[in-house]
């Protein structure tokens, strides 16, 4: 439950949260003018999942992320200069320009990975959990993913293997609806993908993913159940893809697949928006101190965007470094 | 020094190696209270408990990511793939997490995961249950590919996979596992990655060969001098990569000949690459074309015949090198 006491940490929900649209919005504008290049998969519209969920976690807990990941490492603290520069290619990048925008991590802040492939990254979660459970630590792991990837093999076979070794897992679904451009009610047989926790019996919860509270509260509790060994939870937030499955891929993805009048109704339920609006009501903040966070997000986005720019590219002499960690020289192979 | 089958050299290397390091511990489908398919970890669930020796559901894609999971995080597993063929619903974590976390990360974690996988065709049990991916695994970067063919190196190159940094796949051939051989018992016996060796020495003609077919080298060196007085040079590769392809081309330089022998497919395989090199670095010693001996060029058969027909044999590595004289 909320309390007057947690001030602080609602104000960072919302700083976190406008960090990742201002950054998204950055990286929609640069993949439109084609300063950066590949494919950018914006998450903005989701803000409230990626921050919600990050903040009932401890900073040593794992997460793992996926194609359309910009979001989780900044909501689990990392700097929005090295996620940049990573966009940029750039040697200060987290990746050292070798991952690029669907590789995005920061293990420091443990993220142990995102994968470019959906569901991939589920298992490694599910064995990151297992370590923690084999080394008597209390560390959760929380892989994220969309409606589309709880449709793979490798997800279901993470959940099962999570429930039957109790690990401390929570599996948080982001439904944004669509898979590419295939609407999620055409795709999975259940009503809500929280009913397929049923099957690994396991709790599951359909929460509002557009209202970074209550995801907040519903993953805390799945959390502190995964902490006192009690097993995985499925936490599956009902969000919304604002933009198109993804940007500076030309006109590939264009076609028209959903309503104006859909993707409006979402964008009057902006996530963003209702929590100010909460902090307002709550009289946690003013419009100015909370107008004075925005100002603080959109400068330290620029300044990303400076450091990213200014930043050197990776030398060629680098091609090599880290395929292996006790290299060997590249004419042995 | 003791006598041991490859499955026990196996099992020595993984006990041995789970007592020097309290991070190692097993994964697999009936790898415990069964003992494994082929029983090479027979007996470790008593010794090392439920907690170090795992049994796993059949679900290669989530086990094998969970090893990798595991190995990010500071300790060590052994994912045992029951065979290699079942390897490849676990592809996309070998090669898309397995093999690219270290790179793709810019160094932040590497992945030190022992994958063992049992391989080979020759006993009838059809198209899907049949493979030699040995070279298949050999072309992805990031990944070490061991293929030991006898039960020493079996045991040494285990011990030594244990002790990288990096994920190593571990092909057994399952007609070896009974194969017996002195193994060293000194628990310091570790052999490196990259060093072939050469198990015959001879002036005609250089025979490579990886895991089994390393046996079907030998017994055609052996049919060479006996029916032919031609003088064989047996390598065995022991890893395909790091590959020590120095060894073969010193050898080459004084043979003058090469066939290169593997059960896996001709077509694109690691019998090709042998040749490429071979070619790039010793063309002018060459008295004839590098020639592969491989599997044919077709989905194993089931019946008997054809299967015989479809994998290579002694007489064809012969008749291979007769052709070049």
């Amino acid at each position: 439950m909320t309390k007057p006491g947690d001030r602080s940490l609602y104000l960072e929900m919302l700083r976190r949260m406008l960090l990742i649209r201002k950054f998204d919005e950055a990286a929609v504008e640069l993949a439109a003018r084609r300063e950066i290049v590949g494919a950018v998969h914006a998450y903005i519209g989701e803000e409230a999942v990626a921050v919600g969920a990050c903040a009932a976690l401890n900073d040593d807990d794992y997460i793992t992320g996926n194609h359309r990941s910009h979001g989780h490492p900044i909501a689990k603290g990392a700097s929005v200069d090295r996620a940049m520069a990573e966009l940029f290619g750039k040697r200060t990048g987290y990746c050292k320009g070798k991952g690029g925008s669907m590789h995005l991590a920061d293990f420091s802040v443990g993220i142990l990975g995102e994968a470019g492939i959906l569901g991939s990254a589920l298992p490694v979660a599910v064995g990151a959990a297992l370590a923690s459970k084999l080394r008597k630590e209390t560390k959760v792991s929380m892989p994220f993913f969309g409606d589309g990837a709880s449709n793979e093999g490798a997800c279901h076979e993470s959940m099962n293997l999570a429930a039957i070794w109790k690990l401390p897992v929570v599996f948080v679904c982001e439904n944004n609806q669509y898979a590419i451009v295939k609407n999620v009610r055409d795709l999975v047989a259940v009503q809500h993908i929280a009913d397929r926790a049923a099957a690994y019996d396991m709790p599951g919860v359909t929460v509002d993913g557009q209202d970074v509270l209550a995801v907040y509260e519903a993953v805390g509790a799945a959390v502190a159940r995964a902490r006192a060994g009690q097993g995985p939870s499925l936490v599956e937030c009902v969000t919304y893809r604002y933009f198109d499955h993804a940007e500076g891929m030309g006109r590939l993805l264009t076609e028209p697949y959903r309503d104006a009048d859909e993707v409006e109704k979402w964008r009057q339920r902006d996530p963003i928006a209702i929590h100010r609006a909460w902090l307002l009501d709550g009289g946690y903040a003013t419009a100015e101190e909370l107008d004075a966070i925005e100002k603080d997000a959109a400068a330290a986005i620029e300044a990303a965007l400076e450091f990213a720019r200014t930043s050197p590219e990776p030398d060629p002499s680098e091609l090599f470094d880290g395929l292996y960690t006790n290299p060997i020289a590249a004419d042995r192979y | 020094m003791p006598e041991l089958r490859m499955r026990e050299a196996l099992r020595e290397a993984l006990r041995e190696e789970m007592l020097r390091d309290d991070r190692v511990f097993l994964m697999g489908e009936d790898i415990g209270a069964y003992g494994g398919s082929y029983t090479v970890t027979r007996g470790l669930l008593d010794e090392f408990g439920p907690e170090r020796v795992i049994d796993t559901p059949i679900a290669e894609s989530g086990v094998v990511g969970a090893g990798i999971g595991a190995a990010i995080n500071g300790l060590r597993p052994m994912v045992e793939i029951m065979t290699i063929n079942f390897s490849f619903v676990a592809f996309d974590q070998i090669i898309n997490n397995a093999s690219k976390f270290l790179y793709m990360s810019g160094g932040q974690f590497n992945v030190p995961l022992v994958l063992r996988m049992a391989a080979g065709g020759g006993s009838q049990l059809g198209a899907t249950h049949s493979h030699s991916l040995e070279g298949l695994y050999a072309h992805f970067p990031g990944l070490k590919v061991v293929c030991p063919s006898n039960p020493a190196d079996a045991k040494g190159l285990l011990k030594r996979a244990f002790r990288d940094e990096n994920p190593v796949i571990f092909i057994e051939h399952s007609a070896l596992y009974s194969l017996k051989g002195e193994v060293p018992d000194d628990a310091d016996y570790v052999l490196e990655f990259g060093k072939a060796r050469v198990l015959r020495e001879g002036t005609d003609v250089t025979i490579v060969g990886y895991g089994g077919s390393v046996h079907q080298a030998l017994r055609s060196a052996a049919m060479l001098e006996d029916q032919e007085q031609l003088s064989a040079e047996v390598i065995d590769l022991r890893t395909l990569r790091p590959l020590d392809i120095d060894t073969v081309i010193q050898s080459v330089k004084k043979t003058n000949r090469c066939v290169v022998v593997e059960d896996d497919w001709q077509f694109g395989g690691f019998a090709g690459e042998i040749s490429a090199q071979v070619m790039e670095r010793a063309f002018d010693w060459l008295d004839a074309p590098v020639a592969r001996v491989s599997g044919k060029d077709v989905p194993m058969p089931y019946n008997r015949n054809l299967e015989f027909a479809a994998l290579p044999s002694e007489e064809d590595v012969v008749e291979a090198v007769l052709a070049m004289l």
